[in-house]
């Protein structure tokens, strides 16, 4: 970690802090799960599942601090058990976004309603924690809330390279998948868990509102530059992680630029430049249409 | 009892606020569900944060924020959107939600370099049903007016370009300049509910009357009034509850239209188990 780092010249010093090792430790495991589950997220077309879940891991934190408990508990609790719940009840394993939109908006109000509880109960002893659960706090990780972090993004990483090829298959072309084979509901059921632990474990450093930029930005801007599903998902993990980098580094230099902020906009013009390439180009998958885009990456599967 | 809540000018100008708004949001929140435009909604309902806090930081009354952002966001997320029904929505989604974390993240930033006090924020986010002015009042009468008018000189193009867009292309309607009118009808709305309810729970007003109402009819002019009723109702429920506890509006107003979104459809189901469930909207239409 230090060793890649250190390539960059003017690297050594921001890393002579412990708070700046422990936001790069836990920001790259963090980018890295949320780039590759995002790649599937932008291709299922499930963005607004993960603005859902956002909202969701805010009510579920702020829960677990008005019970007095760790925030992570009901952080990670709250994500995974409301997307395995959508995966559920949802028609194959995807849910209606009047629904998801309803159920979300009840949510945040329920929210609100732990927010006022927290803060009259912790008579200002913490009174920003609603603020850092909204927008992150990457600065302020221990080491071993860094590592855990960290070590969560590598089991995200490692869960969605074992599922690619079956959900790819499967978010491509359903009804064929399904008749290979493919157990097509138990894969949208266990992708939403994926999706509910990285959007939990994504709020830890850009907070509940920004990791939507983090899980969509990167991703879409893989789609742009490559049909290939392999190589799509490696450049949406590397500029998920090369945001995160960039936006801590810019942090660092400039101390009034939150870093949640920095990141998302690092991520989000990495979208627009994609997107500038691709239209100058010409070429890619989304622009053409669907259709050829999928041969050629049903042909990439069977291969 | 009621007495009690009217007797303070602070609760009677809560209430006319919450009552435009309500009415504003039931209507234009009707069409939204309808055009299954939860996610621009919901987009459109927290650019207004950004837009406050960046008016704020450069020392101008936050309505201006407000309305700017949100005009400005349907009008471009209108624009690049593609057309209704097509294989783009991926993209569309993707974009959606870049522009919403990126509008956040600038919202966050004003805030930090505003060095304003944290309630501030929580206001933005969170809204203040307290401390409404009269001049307030007005001119969120003064924009609703306007926005429920137009919204009705072009309700039954829409409802049709909504319904059938290819059928209402091919007989001369104009899908597209609609669908940019309408989300441009929709950021007003958004604009107007923030400055009361706080970016956060706009949405719920947006969408839960509405989605309650399109579950017990499907006629339209009906299903627009009781979406209008129903917002009104848990709005002012809300308030009251607020008045009488020490627990926010927000949650009350989000928990009530909930719970009646969950009974429609319960009484749905049942309906349908027994063969007198309304008709589907488009054999309604026809």
């Amino acid at each position: 970690m230090t060793a890649t780092l250190a390539i960059l010249g003017w690297v050594p010093p921001i890393v002579g802090h412990p708070f700046m090792r422990n936001a790069f430790l836990a920001g790259t495991g963090i980018a890295a799960g949320c780039g590759a589950v995002g790649y599937f997220v932008v291709l299922r077309s499930q963005v607004f599942t993960g603005d859902a879940l956002s909202h969701v891991a805010f009510t579920g934190a702020l829960a677990a601090l008005a019970a007095g408990v760790d925030l992570r508990v009901g952080l990670f609790g709250a994500t995974i058990a409301v997307a395995v719940g959508m995966g559920v009840l949802g028609r194959s394993g995807r849910a209606d976004d009047v629904v998801i939109g309803s159920v979300f908006a009840w949510m945040l109000g329920l929210g609100v309603l732990f927010l006022s509880i927290y803060t009259s109960n912790s008579s200002g002893a913490n009174g920003t924690a609603g603020v850092s659960v909204l927008f992150g706090s990457i600065l302020g990780l221990s080491a071993g809330a860094a590592a855990a972090a960290a070590l969560i993004g590598v089991m995200i990483l490692v869960g969605v390279f074992l599922i690619a090829r079956p959900l790819l298959f499967s978010s491509l072309d359903e009804a064929v998948a399904a008749a290979r084979g493919v157990p097509v509901r138990a894969l949208g059921i266990g992708f939403l868990a994926l999706v509910g632990l990285t959007a939990a474990e994504t709020t830890q450093a850009v907070g509940a509102l920004l990791l939507l930029g983090l899980l969509a930005a990167p991703a879409a801007a893989a789609h742009q530059l490559t049909t290939r599903p392999f190589r799509g998902l490696a450049l949406a993990t590397t500029l998920a992680i090369g945001a995160m980098w960039v936006g801590l580094a810019a942090s660092y230099v400039f101390p009034s630029v939150p870093p949640s902020f920095a990141i998302i906009a690092t991520a989000v013009a990495s979208y627009a430049g994609a997107s500038g390439l691709h239209h100058a180009a010409g070429r890619g998958l989304i622009a053409r249409g669907h259709h050829d885009g999928t041969a050629h990456r049903s042909e990439a599967i069977h291969v | 009892m009621t007495v009690t809540l009217f007797d303070y000018p602070f609760m009677v100008n809560a209430l006319r606020a919450g009552t435009i708004v309500a009415v504003v949001s039931g209507a234009m929140g009707w069409f939204m569900v309808l055009r299954r435009q939860t996610f621009a909604g919901h987009t459109l309902s927290l650019v207004g944060f950004p837009g406050a806090a960046g008016a704020i930081l450069i020392g101008l009354s936050p309505a201006f924020g407000y309305f700017g952002f949100c005009i400005v966001a349907g009008v471009i997320i209108a624009m690049a959107s593609p057309p209704v029904g097509s294989a783009l929505y991926s993209e569309e989604s993707a974009v959606i939600g870049s522009v919403q974390a990126f509008a956040l993240a600038c919202g966050f930033l004003f805030v930090n370099l505003y060095h304003g006090n944290l309630n501030g924020l929580t206001n933005l986010l969170f809204g203040s049903f307290l401390g409404i002015t009269n001049g307030q009042v007005l001119s969120l009468l003064a924009v609703a007016v306007p926005a429920l008018v137009a919204l009705g000189l072009i309700a039954r193009p829409l409802l049709f370009a909504s319904v059938d867009p290819e059928v209402a292309a091919a007989t001369g309607v104009p899908v597209r300049s609609l669908a940019v009118a309408f989300l441009l009808l929709l950021g007003i709305a958004a604009a107007e509910a923030s400055q009361i309810t706080g970016s956060l729970l706009v949405f719920a007003l947006l969408v839960l009357p509405p989605a309650t109402a399109q579950v017990i009819t499907a006629r339209p002019l009906l299903g627009i009034c009781l979406s209008v009723v129903l917002g009104v109702a848990v709005t002012w429920a809300g308030l009251a509850m607020a008045y009488y506890t020490p627990y926010p509006t927000g949650t009350f107003i989000t928990t009530l239209s909930f719970a009646a979104y969950v009974a429609a459809r319960g009484i749905r189901t049942l309906g349908a188990r027994t063969g007198t469930g309304p008709a589907p909207m488009r054999e309604a239409l026809t």
